[in-house]
């Protein structure tokens, strides 16, 4: 059984038809990304994963672990394993970083049958994890997000992910905003997470993450379809030739990629 | 955003906790007010001479200006007329004797105690605080006070304070809220039946927190309960009061009038958890919570502090405020109100700086959720002599749903140049992508709600003695249920 199974999803938002049949297969340990120019469909491909309310599902099925995802509530999905790292995080203020993140941890071993952590056992693993991310313990005592940088922002999403060990984790533009020092630590902290067991999703405009993050598979999105699929050359091939190159294809009937 | 709207629904839903009613025996007196009302609370009272001329005055005044149809109309609530002929004003448990310990109090009432969450056996109780209870119109137990004594505190009913320390009494009671200063406050001076009063001697730092807790059990009745603390020289008090009522379908007046003394070097810290019947989600019911609450620091450096989260009564009326009368004394406000359902408030402070350097602090924070109505209403004054005053106020409004509405009405005026005033102000709504963003961790709507509404009052919370703090969050998490979708 495959980690996660797309198949032909239509989604619509306010009115307007933004994913047009989407395809795609996602098994355990393996990494995608999701290339497209602004505007494909790509964020809206990651918040219908993570259940957002605002996203219709008009046609097709999302199958995680076998189960309906579309049948799932938003923090039921992530309690099953599922994680978003959001392309702009928002700020909480008055809730502490380190209290909401075990508050969610909580929630989630809750879902799962398991004891609550306790702040004697959370924090070493806490502290691991933020030496992974390379953030200041400081940061962690301020309200959740609030006044943090772009790149503290983004930093803080990839932290969420080490500590919440999902088995799908997407990755939506994490790239945006970060500068090149930023960039290799937040690539650093998600390759240390690849595993055997867990698949990631990495949506992103540019190739320049993949020099980084090496997916096993790439999927170009084009005004709502998936018009190429390929191996980690297929980025490459995107850089050097642009997407007006695809947009072609986008004309296409679906499937014709194959 | 349908499952936002659902979960703020079932939150307004929710059952209030408090609302049993407790079956005893009550020694009662008719409805309605006149003078004989006012002798007869005072002759059940076994008061001296003074009380009764005090009473009759504050009636008199009271009658005027109801006669001239003064009931004030300022505030942003809407009720229907109130029919004063209508209530009664006196309703105590009926005992036979004078309690000689608590073992003498009658079961049911120690039982209601109980099922509150205050235990008045002084074996169970809450470490370190001591506990006046207030059922209906009498003060039915106080607790901890041999050890209280041994400090020099005086911690008792108001009834006994009258008894036992009438100098005291006459000395302060109207001091700081006098028979004249509004339509309610004339009308709780007139018949207010109990209430705490404390006592802390000069350089005395209090040994526990002070408790008052109110319930309203009888029925068609209001409560009219007065509190006065006195802190003296160099003294330090954190008193706490709590309230709730049964479930009743018609409207029970509560008018009670707070008074705080801080002299010279003195520190009083006052928190209130209110908690009365809100009503029902129709807004059938539910207590009118109109209270006058003012503190005087007439010495300098003195600093008093009040702190208040208001979830509960249908309306609320308050306005703790600071008279800041001492050279370098200290006025701070914190509030956290909330309105769900159909629930109204208007509430806030005033400042007044009459001193050198005196310095005020301000912060309220207003969560409307479901119609509820949710309006600050605050006043800071810099009289002439005031040099170099100083206030900073903040006030944030949280909305939750489409349905309720939050106002803010600042009144500031300065007559002394060298005042240094700020003022902030913000209004947010519980944003769909914060409550997403904490469902996609893990976290339920309900507890992602209750949870960005925490945060949003922890200013205020920070401020209340920790014991509270924790049911705070609590009580507020509860009279949220069912607001959120």
């Amino acid at each position: 059984m495959s980690l996660l199974e797309i198949r032909n999803l239509h989604v619509n938002v306010d009115g307007n038809e933004i994913l047009k049949g989407i395809d795609l297969t996602v098994n355990a340990g393996e990494v995608h990304s999701i290339m497209g120019p602004n505007g494909s469909g790509k964020s809206t491909l990651a918040q219908v994963l993570a259940r957002r309310d605002a996203y219709h599902v008009t046609e097709g099925s999302i199958l995680f672990e076998g189960r309906d995802l579309l049948e799932m509530k938003p923090e039921e999905a992530a309690c099953e394993g599922l994680f978003l790292a959001f392309q702009y995080p928002v700020e909480i203020p008055g809730i502490g970083n380190t209290y909401f993140l075990r508050s969610a941890l909580n929630a989630q071993r809750k879902h799962r049958g398991q004891d609550e952590m306790d702040a004697m056992d959370f924090l070493p693993m806490f502290r691991e994890k933020l030496a992974l991310l390379e953030m200041d313990d400081k940061l962690m005592s301020r309200s959740l997000n609030e006044g943090f940088s772009g790149g503290e922002k983004k930093r803080n999403e990839i932290l969420q992910m080490a500590v919440l060990e999902p088995k799908l984790a997407i990755l939506d533009e994490t790239d945006s905003g970060l500068d090149i020092d930023a960039l290799r630590i937040v690539a650093h902290g998600v390759n240390s997470l690849r595993s055997p067991e867990r698949a990631m999703l990495v949506v992103t405009h540019y190739q320049r993450l993949l020099n980084y993050i090496v997916p096993d598979f790439v999927h170009v999105l084009v005004d709502g379809r998936i018009v190429r699929s390929g191996g980690k050359e297929l980025a490459l091939e995107l850089e050097e030739k642009g997407y007006g190159w695809t947009e072609k294809e986008a004309q296409q009937p679906v499937g014709a990629k194959a | 955003m349908s499952t936002e709207m659902n979960v703020v629904h079932d939150l307004a839903n929710r059952e209030y906790e408090w609302g049993f009613v407790t079956r005893i025996e009550e020694d009662r007196i008719p409805k309605g007010l006149d003078e004989n009302v006012i002798r007869l609370i005072s002759e059940r009272k076994g008061e001296p001479a003074f009380m009764l001329e005090w009473r009759l005055k504050a009636y008199r005044h009271w009658a005027s200006l109801e006669k001239s149809g003064a009931e004030p109309q300022w505030a942003n609530v809407k009720f229907p007329p109130i029919d004063y002929q209508n209530i009664v004003y006196y309703s105590a448990p009926k005992q036979k004797k004078q309690l000689q310990s608590l073992d003498e109090l009658d079961p049911e009432i120690l039982r209601t105690y109980e099922k509150l969450g205050i235990p008045l056996a002084e074996q169970k109780m809450l470490a370190n605080v001591a506990v006046d209870a207030v059922f209906d119109s009498v003060s039915v137990a106080t607790t901890f006070k041999e050890k209280l004594a041994e400090a020099g505190v005086i911690f008792c009913s108001f009834s006994e304070a009258v008894k036992n320390h009438p100098e005291l009494v006459k000395k302060y009671l109207g001091s700081v809220v006098p028979h004249t200063d509004n339509f309610y406050a004339a009308l709780n001076a007139a018949v207010f039946s109990d209430g705490s009063f404390v006592y802390v001697p000069k350089g005395v730092r209090c040994p526990m927190e002070l408790s008052t807790y109110f319930r309203i059990n009888a029925q068609e009745t209001g409560q009219f309960e007065r509190t006065l603390i006195v802190a003296d020289e160099g003294a330090y008090v954190s008193y706490l009061e709590g309230c709730t009522a049964p479930i009743r379908d018609e409207n029970q007046l509560h008018a009670a009038v707070v008074e705080l003394v801080a002299l010279d070097n003195a520190q009083i810290r006052y928190s209130t958890v209110q908690n009365w019947y809100p009503g029902d989600k129709n807004g059938k019911g539910g207590i009118y919570n109109f209270v006058t609450k003012r503190g005087k620091c007439a010495g300098k450096n003195s600093k008093i502090s009040w702190t208040q989260v208001e979830t509960g009564s249908a309306i609320t009326w308050k306005y703790p405020s600071c008279i800041l009368q001492g050279d370098n004394s200290v006025g701070e406000f914190y509030s956290v109100a909330l309105t769900n359902n159909y629930q109204q408030a208007d509430t806030g402070t005033k400042m007044i700086h009459l001193g050198k350097n005196t310095k005020s602090t301000i912060v309220s924070k207003g969560i409307s959720a479901g119609h509820g109505q949710n309006t600050y209403r605050g006043q800071v004054k810099i009289l002439k002599g005031a040099e170099g005053a100083r206030n900073y106020t903040q006030c944030d409004s949280l909305l939750i749903g489409e349905q309720c509405g939050a106002h803010t009405f600042p009144y500031i005026e300065v007559k002394n140049s060298s005042a240094r005033m700020e003022h902030e102000a913000a209004t947010s709504k519980i944003g769909e992508d914060q409550l997403f963003y904490l469902q996609q961790r893990g976290l339920k709507t309900e507890d992602a709600v209750s949870m960005i509404v925490n945060g949003f009052c922890k200013q205020v919370f920070r401020e209340l003695p920790m014991e509270f703090a924790v049911e705070a969050q609590k009580l507020l998490s509860i009279s949220l249920e069912g607001s959120v979708g």
